[in-house]
């Protein structure tokens, strides 16, 4: 049925449980939505495809890809002449996942992978408040478990208490961490943390940043230059840019998404607070947009409840139990 | 895509000029245009379905006036609706009481912390109280530490207790300590929580009844989608709050939020905060905001900004001055900090009306001004008192002193003269407002 079963599932049971509960208010909302729109209809009319764009539409997914869908679906209606309601839940779960999985990397990333480099920076960046230096305090947390050597580096020198809140976090998870003063030069730390990464023979090194919002001019230049600083201790630092994005986000987050890319070729995406929102469908207007991979998801406060992202599982888990 | 709501209002309109009347027809297009407008701004889906509704019902019924075009007649319905979506008079805040209290509440990464401290600082400093902060934020690592710093930067008092994870008696021992030591205003900022977290849902509502504040705010992130009304309704819910506060409206988010929640819980927005320096509070003002939205801009707001930082004793001196042309360098560089403490430079044009959708694409980062600081620091006491002494050799090594080229240190020079002239000669019709205009740095 429909293009799911070429899927394996890479998660193991228990995490797929785990990705079902964070996702548990967008499913229910999203799906059930879509269960009720189409209970009592014989066929796809117009009616059905503007409520398709109203639930699409509340989901966050936006409008130019909602309405990218829905053409899809109409397309598909014309072309097969009839379809019942009973296919369109079907029929849009194959869009879905269709947009998902375009482009999608080869194979997810692995907290056990080995790393493709020594050490491997990643640099993570994003607006106030979606979460940085809670997501690097958990990459941190899975990344030692998996048996590597973790460096962190507080170049959040401007935040009041942030070099603090990275230390508290450094601590319960038992790595080092590379810091200075509130209010020195964030590329000079930046620049430091990979030295000492170098000197230390970590595998792994993530370098935390203040939040800035992405139209100031000045901040976004700053932060350039803290990813130029950090390429003359090691070329090719740093091998990930991390944009952290707050799943409740609006359209915002896409306007995010470009303009941190601008200041920093973002290659790659945290998507936070899943949990939390009813409205996870940002995921798909960045994923129909953006070249660049979601490679991460916060779906809970524990340690634990970050995840690594698994476009397949992640579908999966948004349509169990959706049946019609 | 990335239009704000302001564009694409204008573009629905544009469908709409040269058309004669407005009829069912041909104002269907252009309401879908309207309602996928203010979605992509992020206002509720149902809102901005009913707002359109509402709009197109006005607009059908005025199709009889023909003095206007139907562009200008849905402008005008568009605005007059939004207005009263956004809700009337500014709403009060209550800070009466021994102590008063305000409490705060909302999602993780709300900005919370953050306002709490900016709150302090107004009331502080606009309102003459005696400000105590409470940490009640026992979850999230170093969050005590931050309300700590930032009470330290506005020299308030900052109450916690480390030790414990006890946030009711926390803030109960707060207000002890507020009345014990004379401080007649009291802030509790609180940990983000999820309105799905029935532990520290409850963890508030039992703050909320212990301490009986006179204002519980609601503080959202002003970038926040459709769940805005979710989370909005949920929390009014439990703690049937007083007011909201709309945080990071520095950023370009087109604000839909605020429209959703204001129409959702109908409890007024109190507060805008935008930026992270300490004096970037505003009262909100309902109409400022729904013009703003509509591209008219905010000269209000932009005027009491000006108002602030004015020093009437300093301007008279200058008018002297320049009437005697002996403005130098000096007192440009004063200007100049006078500007740039109003707040960032493409923020006060962007509330001149008009500019919204010109200044997006500029770069009048501050950094323009900032050279211009550079090269005026380079020079000798002297050469700033007294512009004309200023050669080709002192030129040179002006240009070296700010990492500038000579061209552009001719260029500045050069320009300065000529506002010094022109100065002078409007001190004869009167107004430095009118000379600041001619200042080097806003050109293109």
């Amino acid at each position: 049925m429909g293009i799911f079963d070429r899927f394996t599932r890479q998660n193991d049971e228990q995490e797929q449980k785990k990705l079902e509960e964070g996702l548990e208010k967008t499913r229910t909302s999203f799906f059930g939505k879509i269960n009720r729109l189409v209970r009592g209809k014989d066929t796809v009319d117009a009616e059905v495809l503007d409520q398709l764009e109203e639930i699409l539409v509340t989901s966050d997914v936006g409008v130019e890809t909602t309405l990218d869908i829905i053409e899809h679906v109409e397309e598909r209606v014309a072309s097969d002449q009839y379809v019942s309601t009973k296919e369109l839940n079907r029929l849009i779960r194959d869009e879905i996942a269709k947009l998902m999985l375009e482009d999608a990397p080869e194979r997810p990333a692995d907290f056990d992978a080995p790393l493709p480099t020594k050490p491997y920076v990643i640099m993570v960046v994003g607006v106030n408040g979606v979460g940085k230096t809670t997501t690097i305090g958990k990459l941190a947390h899975h990344y030692k478990n998996a048996g590597k050597k973790v460096i962190l580096g507080a170049a959040d020198t401007f935040r009041a208490a942030a070099v603090d809140q990275l230390t508290i976090w450094s601590e319960r998870v038992g790595v080092d961490i590379v810091k200075k003063d509130m209010g020195s030069d964030p590329a000079s730390v930046a620049f430091e943390t990979v030295q000492a990464a170098v000197a230390a023979d970590a595998d792994l090194c993530i370098v935390d940043t203040a939040g800035r919002l992405h139209n100031k001019v000045n901040l976004m230049n700053e932060l350039t230059k803290i990813k130029k600083v950090m390429s003359k201790v090691h070329p090719d630092a740093p091998h990930e840019v991390l944009l952290v994005l707050d799943a409740s986000t609006g359209q915002n987050a896409l306007e995010q998404a470009k303009q941190f890319t601008k200041a920093t070729e973002v290659t790659a995406l945290a998507l936070t607070k899943l949990d939390g929102t009813a409205k996870g469908g940002v995921v798909l207007g960045i994923a129909d947009q953006f070249k660049i991979p979601i490679k991460y998801i916060g779906i809970g406060e524990r340690m634990e409840d970050l995840q690594v992202f698994n476009r397949e599982a992640f579908v999966d888990a948004l349509f169990s139990g959706a049946t019609v | 895509m990335f239009d704000n709501l302001t564009d694409r209002l204008e573009d629905a309109f544009k469908k709409l000029k040269g058309q004669g009347r407005i009829t069912d027809v041909n104002i269907a297009t252009t309401v879908k245009e309207i309602r996928r407008a203010l979605v992509d701004a992020d206002v509720n889906y149902k809102i901005a379905k009913d707002f359109t509704d509402r709009v197109k019902e006005k607009a059908l019924g005025e199709k009889v006036i023909k003095a206007v075009s139907p562009g200008q007649l849905m402008v005008k319905i568009v605005q007059d609706e939004l207005a009263e979506l956004m809700g009337g008079e500014s709403a009060d805040f209550n800070i009466k009481g021994e102590p008063a209290v305000v409490l705060l509440s909302g999602l993780q990464g709300s900005g919370k912390t953050t306002f709490a401290a900016k709150l302090a600082n107004y009331l502080k400093t606009k309102k003459s109280k005696q400000v105590l902060l409470v940490a009640c934020d026992v979850y999230r690592p170093a969050a005590i530490d931050q309300l700590h710093v930032l009470g330290d930067q506005i020299g308030v008092e900052v109450f916690s207790d480390k030790e414990s994870k006890d946030a009711v008696t926390i803030a109960k021992q707060g207000i002890a300590h507020a009345k014990s030591n004379g401080f007649n205003q009291v802030i509790i900022d609180t940990a983000g929580r999820l309105a799905i977290d029935e532990t520290l849902m409850n963890e508030i509502s039992s703050i909320k009844q212990a301490v009986r504040p006179q204002e519980t705010l609601f503080v959202v992130d002003a970038m926040t989608g459709q769940d805005a009304v979710n989370t909005a309704k949920a929390f009014n819910e439990r703690l049937d709050y007083e007011g909201v506060v709309l945080t990071k409206l520095d950023g370009d988010t087109r604000g839909g939020a605020a429209l959703s929640i204001k129409y959702t819980v109908g409890k007024p927005i109190k507060f805008v905060s935008r930026g992270e320096k300490m004096d970037t509070l505003d009262i909100f003002y309902p109409e400022r905001m729904a013009q703003r939205i509509l591209g008219m801009g905010d000269v209000v707001s932009l005027v009491e900004k000006a108002q602030e930082q004015y020093d009437e004793e300093k301007a008279r001196k200058l008018q002297k001055k320049i009437s005697k042309n002996k403005f130098d360098f000096n007192d440009f560089l004063d200007q100049l900090g006078q500007i740039r403490k109003m707040g960032n430079i493409k923020d006060l044009l962007g509330m001149i009306p008009g500019m919204g959708k010109q200044i997006r694409d500029l770069d009048i980062d501050d950094a323009q001004f900032s050279k211009i600081e550079a090269i005026i620091l380079s020079m000798t006491p002297e050469e700033r008192e007294n512009p004309e002494l200023l050669n080709g050799s002192r030129r040179k090594r002006l240009a070296k002193g700010s990492g500038n080229t000579i061209t552009e240190v001719n260029q500045f020079v050069k320009q300065f003269d000529q506002m010094r002239k022109m100065m002078k000669q409007m001190t004869k019709m009167g107004g430095m407002a009118k000379a600041m205009r001619g200042m080097p740095g806003l050109k293109r």
